[in-house]
């Protein structure tokens, strides 16, 4: 859900339920990192509450175009990190397997 | 003279941090008393006034981002994740501990027990139990749900220590998978078997056809991961015989949903001799490093000095560092973006899996989010 104005699209509160430090924390630092971000931050407002608000101000940008842009990154993100990981993983049975090789002739 | 701004000064690099800096934003020191600049600076604009971009574009993160196995076995994997944030490593390692589902023991019927230990203690000794059952074959049972072949394992237990065996050990691996279901029969409303002698007596779940019918269950049948857990020890005429279902849950809900044992990082210690030690000191040096990070090298002459040559063994104990003056010498950093990441499964799946599972996790939530805000 968000929370902001009619007029003034460059801040907004996004209040996201069912989400904690993971995704909020991570999505923090994905909108650090975008150079149209002004601020950001966020908190949960009570801990047996399933919610997060995040803050978002930009500098010129919809708040919410924004966001929405650095949960994509983020997402693009975890794809490399998921596709180098599997590469690692079978780089590394490889290697293994040859030493083994090594090992029996 | 003409004003000259200090960043035009012809000693400061154009856009590139002063090496104070750079080291601030890329390591974290520790002292003897505490650790400094913990902070990760994440602001694009941190250092805007000395032209320095802080921003993160995803190909350059792409470009830096590596991953290197060291060590993976069928149920443990270390490696090393280098050129990420921590708020991403951390997630990572949120998801694996709370919101990667398993199958865990939920409900415990009881028929019979004897033995010392308590049905409700007993009942939590068995929900620990892991389970080798591949989680993704399932789904999860809401409160409404009937237990059916989808959504539930179901074990029975039935061990009996005779009144000559002494004393016995129950096991997990005693515990038998039951693929048709329930045996336990409801104790039903209308249990008179007149009105209607064809239809099946009911049990407590109702499975529309045996799990060791469908195809991915056929082959592998499904069993605690471990056969040699003791669940209770019996003595003589001492007997328990219960039933238990297993469901699909995360360990938010409960710690026994815990895919992992354990799933923890850290950061890559760095250690840096900023003076020469040599001789008497450099074989104290040695001496007091309980995991030998130091060693001595001969510099001819008869000459000794300090040589750092297993940086990564370093636990950041600090003890190098205690003593007074030796701060001037030692400086102990970690690497910011460079964390040796060890996943231990609990055996549901193998921890290569577990990782790659929580990535797509986190993957769900940013595509839920951006759904809900469209
Ligand atoms: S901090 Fe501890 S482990 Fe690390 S180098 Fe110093 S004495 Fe060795």
């Amino acid at each position: 859900m968000e929370h902001g104005s009619l007029t003034d699209l460059r801040s907004s509160t996004f209040s996201l339920t069912d989400e904690d430090h993971t995704l909020a924390n991570s999505a923090r630092f994905a909108l650090n990192k975008d150079p149209r971000v002004e601020f950001c931050g966020y908190s949960i407002p009570h801990p047996s509450d399933n919610r997060v608000n995040i803050r978002v101000q930009t500098t010129g940008d919809p708040a919410k175009e924004v966001f929405k842009d650095a949960l994509q990154d983020l997402m693009v993100m975890c794809q490399h990190v998921r596709g180098t990981f599997d590469k690692a993983v079978v780089d590394f049975r490889e290697s293994e397997h040859d030493k083994e090789m090594k090992i029996d002739s | 003279m003409p004003r000259l701004s200090a960043l035009d000064m012809p000693d400061v690099p154009k856009a590139q941090l002063p090496p104070h800096l750079e080291q601030q934003r890329t390591r974290v020191s520790c002292k003897s008393d505490a650790p400094l600049h913990t902070e990760g600076i994440q602001y694009s604009g941190a250092y805007a006034s000395m032209g320095v971009d802080n921003s993160l574009r995803l190909d350059s993160f792409s470009k830096n981002f590596r991953v290197e196995v060291v060590r993976l076995t069928e149920d443990e994997i270390e490696f090393d994740m280098i050129g990420i944030d921590a708020s991403l490593a951390n997630a990572f390692r949120r998801i694996l501990i709370a919101e990667l589902p398993t199958m865990a023991i939920e409900k415990v019927l009881i028929a019979n027990n004897t033995s010392v230990v308590q049905d409700e203690v007993l009942a939590q000794r068995l929900g620990l139990i892991p389970i080798e059952a591949d989680p993704r074959l399932f789904e999860y049972v809401s409160e409404n749900d009937t237990a059916h072949e989808k959504n539930t394992i179901v074990f029975k237990l039935d061990v009996r220590c005779k009144k000559d065996d002494g004393r016995i050990k129950a096991k997990s691996s005693e515990l038998k998978w039951l693929p048709g279901g329930s045996e336990l029969q409801m104790a039903s409303t209308n249990s008179n078997p007149s009105t209607n002698p064809n239809a099946k007596p009911k049990t407590y779940t109702s499975f529309n056809c045996r799990q060791d019918s469908l195809p991915e269950f056929s082959h592998k049948p499904l069993r605690p991961k471990y056969g040699d857990i003791t669940i209770a020890v019996l003595g003589a005429g001492q007997a328990i015989d219960l039933e238990v279902h297993a469901v699909k849950g995360v360990g938010r809900t409960h710690a026994k949903w815990s895919p992992v044992a354990t799933a923890w990082y850290r950061m890559l210690p760095e250690v840096v001799l900023t003076q020469e030690v040599e001789d008497g000191k450099a074989e104290e040096l040695v001496s007091k490093c309980p995991v030998n990070v130091f060693d001595i090298e001969d510099i001819g002459e008869g000459r000794k000095k300090a040589v750092v040559a297993r940086p990564r063994a370093c636990t950041l104990c600090r003890e190098c560092i205690r003593e007074k003056h030796w701060e001037e010498c030692v400086d102990l950093r970690r690497v910011r973006d460079h964390f040796i990441f060890t996943i231990e499964s609990t055996g549901a799946l193998p921890p290569e899996v577990l990782f790659t599972e929580a990535v797509k996790i986190l993957e769900q939530k940013c595509e839920r989010i951006i759904a809900e805000l469209s």
